[in-house]
C-alpha cells in the first residue's frame, strides 16, 4: 500500500521561509526483533529521503532502524521561483517511492 | 518504586467506593488527555499516520473483490454519502444472526454473504483500512449506537462486564474508567475508556488497531484472559462504552500514545 501524504503550500511569496511536511506509509522493521521460533525478522527500513526543487536537491535525511513507523519528516526551505518539489525515499528490499508537489510563488 | 507505587494505588482503588459512572457534562475524549505534540498529529490530516489506513481503505472500497465481483462502491456507490454517520450507529443490531455486530463484523458479513469472498482476519490491514475508511466519514457526527430497542439487553450485558472485577489484579473496567479516570498509571493518564476514535493510529502499536485490540490489552493487563476477537462478549463491551459515549462526536482516524 505504500502512499505519501505531502503538505507543500500551493503558494508564497518569493524569498517565503515554508513548511514542508511529508509522511510516508513503511513498516520501519528494525532487524532486531525475532519471532516466536527465535528467528530474526530482517531489516526493512527506509534508510534515505531526498527532496529536490526544480532538479537541485534542497533537503536529504538518513534513516536508521530507530526510527519509528510511518516516518513524518518536516523541514524549512525558502522559495524564489515557481517549481515543483520531489521527493523520494529509498529503503531495503529494493523500496522505492517518490512523490511531487507544485508551489506557485508571487 | 514502580510496584510500591502500583500497590498504593491499587489499596486506594479497593478502598474507593464501586462505580460511579461520569456525569454526562464531565465526559472527556481520550483527545483531551493527550500532549499538544500528539494533538496537533490527529489534527492536521497530511501528519496523521491513520489518514494512510483511511486512503488505503479507500482503494479497497472501489476494490472488486469474491466469486461476485463485486466492490463495496457496486452497492453503496459513494461512501462519502451512504456512509455518514454509520459508524456513530455501531454495534447494531443484526437481524440474521440475532445479536449485534460491529462495524468489523459487519464489513465481513458484507464479503461473505454480497461479495462471496473470504472475510478478512481481525486486525489485518485490509479490514482496519476499510473500516477506518467508512468510520471517517462520520467524523465529527454524533455517536448515536444503542437506541435500538432490541439492542438493550445486550447494552446491558456489555454493561455487567464493564462492572465485572476478574483477573488476578480483580479489577472492573469501571474501577480505572469510571472512578479514577483524572489520575495517573505509571505516569500514563488513565482516561475515560471513550471509544470516539477508532480504529486508531496507536504510537506505541506503530500501526492502526481496533477497539476489540484496545480491550483485549485492557484485559490482558488486569491478568485476565483476553476474549478471543469477534467473541459476543467484546461486541458486547464495545456496544456499551459507545451508547456510553452516546452524543459524544467521533473522531477516526483518532491518534493516541
Amino acid at each position: 500500500m505504500p502512499s505519501a501524504l505531502i503538505n507543500v503550500p500551493k503558494k508564497a511569496k518569493r524569498g517565503d521561509v515554508i513548511e514542508i511536511k511529508t509522511l510516508m506509509s513503511h513498516i520501519m522493521e528494525t532487524g532486531y526483533r525475532h519471532t516466536a521460533s527465535g528467528d530474526v525478522v530482517p531489516r526493512d527500513i527506509i534508510t534515505s529521503f531526498t527532496c529536490r526543487f526544480n532538479g537541485t536537491e534542497v533537503f536529504r535525511a538518513d534513516l536508521y532502524p530507530a526510527i519509528a513507523a510511518n516516518p513524518f519528516i518536516t523541514f524549512f526551505t525558502t522559495v524564489t521561483e515557481s517549481g515543483k518539489f520531489e521527493f523520494e525515499w529509498i529503503g531495503d528490499k529494493g523500496f522505492s517511492e517518490t512523490a511531487q508537489a507544485s508551489i506557485t510563488v508571487e | 518504586m514502580r510496584i510500591g507505587a502500583c500497590i498504593v494505588l491499587l489499596t486506594a482503588m479497593a478502598g474507593a467506593a464501586l462505580a460511579t459512572e461520569i456525569p454526562p457534562d464531565q465526559r472527556r475524549s481520550g483527545y483531551s488527555f493527550m500532549s499538544p505534540d500528539t494533538k496537533a498529529m490527529q489534527d492536521e490530516d497530511t501528519a496523521n499516520p491513520g489518514m494512510l489506513s483511511v486512503l488505503d481503505g479507500e482503494a479497497l472500497w472501489k476494490r472488486k473483490a469474491g466469486s461476485a465481483d463485486k466492490a463495496c462502491a457496486d452497492c453503496h456507490n459513494d461512501a462519502r454519502v451512504s456512509m455518514k454517520g454509520v459508524a456513530a450507529h455501531y454495534p447494531a443490531f443484526a437481524k440474521a444472526l440475532g445479536r449485534p455486530v460491529d462495524l468489523e463484523g459487519r464489513i465481513n458479513l458484507c464479503r461473505t454473504n454480497h461479495q462471496q469472498a473470504s472475510p478478512f482476519a481481525y486486525e489485518s490491514r485490509e479490514l482496519l483500512a476499510l473500516t477506518a475508511f467508512v468510520a471517517q466519514q462520520s467524523r465529527g457526527l454524533p455517536i448515536a449506537a444503542g437506541d435500538d430497542p432490541q439492542l438493550a439487553p445486550f447494552v446491558d450485558k456489555g454493561h455487567a462486564l464493564f462492572m465485572q472485577r476478574q483477573g488476578q489484579l480483580n479489577l472492573a473496567c469501571a474501577n480505572c474508567h469510571d472512578d479514577n479516570w483524572d489520575k495517573k498509571l505509571a505516569g500514563s493518564a488513565i482516561t475515560q475508556g471513550q471509544p470516539t476514535g477508532y480504529p486508531l493510529y496507536r504510537l506505541e502499536w506503530q500501526s492502526l488497531g481496533s477497539l476489540q485490540r484496545r480491550l483485549r490489552a485492557c484485559i490482558t493487563g488486569i491478568r485476565a484472559q483476553a476474549y478471543d476477537y469477534g467473541s459476543p462478549e467484546l461486541v458486547e463491551l464495545e456496544l456499551y462504552l459507545m451508547s456510553r459515549a452516546r452524543g459524544m462526536p467521533i473522531e477516526t482516524p483518532a491518534v493516541r500514545p
